[in-house]
């Protein structure tokens, strides 16, 4: 594994993409291309299901220390990282002549830590034992991480096609459309991403998605209306359709194969011809339903059939990437919308594209756009006609145009450490609002936020977290209630599951507002008015 | 009455009338060592190791009031009997033993036990009461060799110097920037450049005969377009400034026992982390608590919670003092 930890550190240790491309290319062309394949899959952040939990690696980790539990907890919590802590805890009983072995890559992953999956947790805990004590630290971290899970080096998907399009010499998109969809880490994969012959993509594969970039600027100043396509910005799943060979499938735009989730869109999509649609999975009674709803269908690989009928899910097809075996990205947006919608006609109305605004001035668009929350929208997307489909985040397409975010102020309660990169930080924050009960204000917990303070303010606001701790409870810790922030959230939902009785889509901080006291701060009463901005409240 | 209590002025030790590192003005003042969060202006009377005292007036003024202590050397101060050891921490860094009628206090200040060419090396003292500090008190803190480090550390600027590009190095401008001016000898001879702010410090302990690499101000060497292949050591606090901008494209890291965590290299932004303290690892805590005999043990700032629970989970009586003190390292970043 000696060549591999040798690659991780290179990646580990510079922050710059050119030295990261260029390491990954070199070992790329050096590895055994079954080692290549390995590397490739774990750099680019693909994951072997947990091989080993948490409890195990801790009971594992305490015998063969003998530290007791809490210090264990405690190190992980100023570590941040599990494995990381388990290859720092155990240097004081590795053996003194703790060293690689010859073994490579795939032989690691093949022979080592995949068949793992098939040992009882007894001699899981032995071979976690071995490793720990029989590898040097860095190769002890790297197994574990394995086995946990990923391993995050600050590679992208992108970076990884850019090194291999190098060493192939090879188009990157068309690399970066070998990388998608389920392929199997093996030497004949590595040789099949290298090889020259690029017109044979004939498998279920996606293309690589477009993404629409915030539009921070005015409208007007993208040009004439007329130049400009207008829709609805959904709220749910991306996915594309893929149809070749009569064969479907569905992508969503992790790249994740979703077919068997939403077998109704399947089973709409036998009627369409040859074709690659991209879209939006939507759940769908009589009008869209908030994305809470979709989210029960989301984590299954399955569906009963209850959840079919009570949570139902259409797509709603914008763009026409392929008819008919053509690929179509190159063609104008029109061109390839007019494609969509003689596709989509050929369904019945579990597909169905998504309507184009016709408004014909970009203030009445704004006005429509105001309206967005009432309909279950996050607000507009702008398209430009003549474009082709692009590959990415290129900036210039697609615009999208969400309605302006949701603000609270509330109080800061509680902070936490973050983990990884901001393990020895408080950056992960509760915040309350006012409750009046009886007579009696007291704080309730409306939500958490990650995001949204400068690095600046976030050491600022740890030497005050520090110096007005009142409890601490494991990694968080509460405090005073004095400091109020502005937190800005794309939407409101009503919520059992909460203490306040609702639930805030992606809250984060958008001020802090120094110049506010925490009695200022707003009152629950007020933020559940907000639910009545969405008329199903 | 215990030889050493906490004031809002810091450590006092009431037989002897004195404070230990205050952190305000008090009339007389037993210093450990001179970083800034242990040796403050304002005091009437300073006390310090002889060989720390030039440093301690750099820093502080140099008409300052200070009495300087051999290693060893003892002084009656009231009825109190007051010595300083060595702590192996920075150069003229010390221990403090206080005695009062047969007990005997030490305060370890800060400290390491690893080798530092610097210095003179750590000494146990044995006590009743040892008060220690425990900024790196968790199993996960085992400082590598400085051999490998500095070996790292030459490496790197080597592989920087073949791509045409300057190294800058941050290390706090006292203690750590000569430490690793003296183990890089074992590398090179090439002469170092250095930030106006580790000069005079360097300068001080050369007067002292420690050996170290050639150095010279940054902005007073003739060097190639944007000090290509040069090693440049600077404080932490430079960092970003526009100061560094002299450089162009640069090679950057940070010396720091904090370094040894994958966390604190990525987040701080550094290209390169190299784990180098100037602070006791877990098992140099563990051993100096052991060697010192001591009944009780008061541990100081970082995480001195763990250390106390530690200790009193195998039957030790342990107590955890709330002091000022924190580490030079991420002082000087923030």
């Amino acid at each position: 594994m000696q060549a591999f930890t040798d690659l991780y550190v290179s990646l580990d240790s510079t922050t710059a993409t050119n030295s990261k491309v260029a390491a990954l290319r070199r070992y790329l062309a050096e590895a055994p291309a079954a080692d290549a394949a390995w590397a490739i899959y774990i750099v680019s952040g693909r994951r072997a299901k947990r091989l080993a939990g948490r409890p195990l690696l801790k009971d594992a980790l305490q015998t063969l220390t003998g530290y007791p539990e809490w210090m264990v907890l405690d190190a992980y919590a100023t570590v941040g990282d599990f494995a990381e802590t388990a290859s720092l805890l155990t240097e004081e009983v590795r053996a003194a002549n703790a060293c690689d072995d010859q073994h490579s890559l795939a032989h690691w992953m093949e022979q080592e830590i995949l068949p793992l999956a098939d040992l009882d947790d007894e001699d899981k805990k032995q071979k976690l034992m071995d490793w720990w004590q029989r590898l040097p630290q860095l190769s002890a971290f790297l197994a574990t991480k394995l086995i946990t899970g990923g391993l995050r080096v600050g590679v992208s998907q992108t970076l990884v096609a850019r090194a291999v399009a190098e060493l192939a010499d090879l188009p990157r998109d068309v690399i970066t459309h070998r990388l998608m969809g389920d392929w199997q880490p093996n030497a004949a994969w590595f040789k099949s991403l290298l090889d020259p012959d690029i017109t044979a993509e004939t498998s279920s594969r996606p293309y690589p998605f477009y993404l629409a970039s915030p539009l921070e600027k005015a409208p007007a100043e993208l040009g004439t209306r007329g130049d400009w396509l207008a829709e609805w910005k959904w709220d749910g799943i991306r996915a594309q359709l893929v149809k070749r060979g009569g064969e479907i499938s569905l992508w969503s735009r992790g790249e994740e194969l979703i077919t068997e989730r939403f077998p109704e869109v399947v089973q709409a999509a036998a009627a369409l011809d040859d074709c690659v649609l991209d879209g939006e999975l939507l759940a769908w009674k009589d009008r869209v339903l908030p994305f809470a709803e979709l989210q029960r269908r989301i984590g299954r690989k399955t569906v009963g059939k209850k959840l079919l009928s009570e949570v139902p899910v259409r797509l709603l097809v914008y763009d026409c990437l392929e008819s008919d075996g053509e690929d179509l990205r190159p063609c104008g947006m029109r061109e390839r919308r007019a494609s969509a919608e003689a596709l989509a006609a050929q369904a019945d109305d579990r597909i169905a594209t998504s309507p184009l605004l016709d408004h014909d001035s970009w203030e009445a668009l704004a006005a429509a756009r105001d309206g967005s929350r009432a309909r279950g929208v996050e607000g507009l997307m702008l398209k430009a006609a003549d474009s082709p489909y692009l590959t990415g985040r290129k900036k210039g397409a697609w615009w999208k145009w969400k309605v302006e975010p949701l603000t609270v102020d509330a109080v800061m309660i509680y902070a936490q450490a973050g983990s990884g990169r901001r393990a020895t930080l408080f950056t992960d924050y509760t915040f309350a609002v006012w409750q009046e009960q009886e007579g009696e204000r007291q704080l309730v917990p409306i939500a958490k936020a990650y995001s949204g303070l400068t690095d600046t303010e976030i050491n600022s606001l740890n030497r005050w977290i520090r110096a007005n701790t009142l409890e601490r409870f494991g990694p968080v810790r509460s405090v005073s209630a004095e400091q109020v922030f502005e937190l800005a959230f794309e939407g409101i939902n009503a919520s059992t599951r909460h203490k306040s009785g609702v639930a805030l889509r992606f809250p984060r901080i958008a001020r802090w507002r120094t110049d506010m006291r925490p009695e200022d701060a707003n009152t629950l009463g007020q933020v559940k008015d907000l639910l009545s901005l969405y008329g199903n409240a | 009455m215990p030889l050493v209590e906490l004031t809002d002025k810091g450590l006092y030790c009431p037989a002897g009338d004195f404070h230990i590192d205050p952190w305000r003005p008090v009339p007389r003042a037993v210093i450990t060592h001179a970083h800034a969060d242990h040796a403050r202006p304002g005091s009437g009377l300073y006390f310090a190791e002889t060989s720390g005292v030039p440093i301690l007036r750099q820093r502080l003024g140099a008409d300052l009031a200070c009495h300087g202590l051999a290693y060893g050397e003892s002084l009656e101060l009231g009825r109190a009997r007051v010595s300083l050891h060595p702590a192996g921490h920075i150069l003229g860094s010390a221990q403090v033993r206080i005695e009062v009628d047969g007990e005997v206090w030490v305060i370890t200040g800060d400290f390491k036990r690893d080798r530092d060419p610097t210095c003179t090396a750590f000494e146990s003292v044995t006590c009743d009461t040892l008060i220690t500090e425990a900024t790196f008190a968790l199993p996960i803190y085992r400082w590598p060799e400085i051999d490998t480090v500095a070996a790292d550390i030459h490496r790197w600027w080597q592989a920087n110097a073949q791509q045409g590009r300057a190294s800058v190095l941050f290390c706090y401008a006292l203690g750590k920037a000569q430490r690793v001016l003296a183990a890089l000898m074992a590398h090179t001879e090439q002469r170092v450049l250095l930030h106006g702010a580790a000069v005079p410090l360097t300068q001080i302990y050369r007067d002292a005969g420690v050996a170290m690499l050639p150095t010279e101000p940054a902005l007073e060497a003739e060097v190639e377009k944007k000090f290509a292949g040069e090693l440049i050591i600077a404080p932490p606090g430079a960092n970003g400034t526009a100061w560094m901008k002299r450089f162009g494209d640069c090679g950057t890291g940070f010396c720091s026992g904090w370094m040894l965590l994958r966390g604190n290299r990525r987040r701080r932004g550094y290209d390169r982390g190299f784990v180098l303290s100037d602070h006791a690892d877990w098992p140099a805590l563990l051993q100096t608590i052991e060697q010192s005999h001591a009944q009780h043990v008061l541990a100081t700032h970082g995480r001195s919670d763990i250390l106390v629970r530690y200790l009193r989970e195998h039957g030790m009586r342990a107590d955890e003092l709330r002091t000022e003190f924190g580490d030079e390292d991420l002082a000087a970043e923030s």
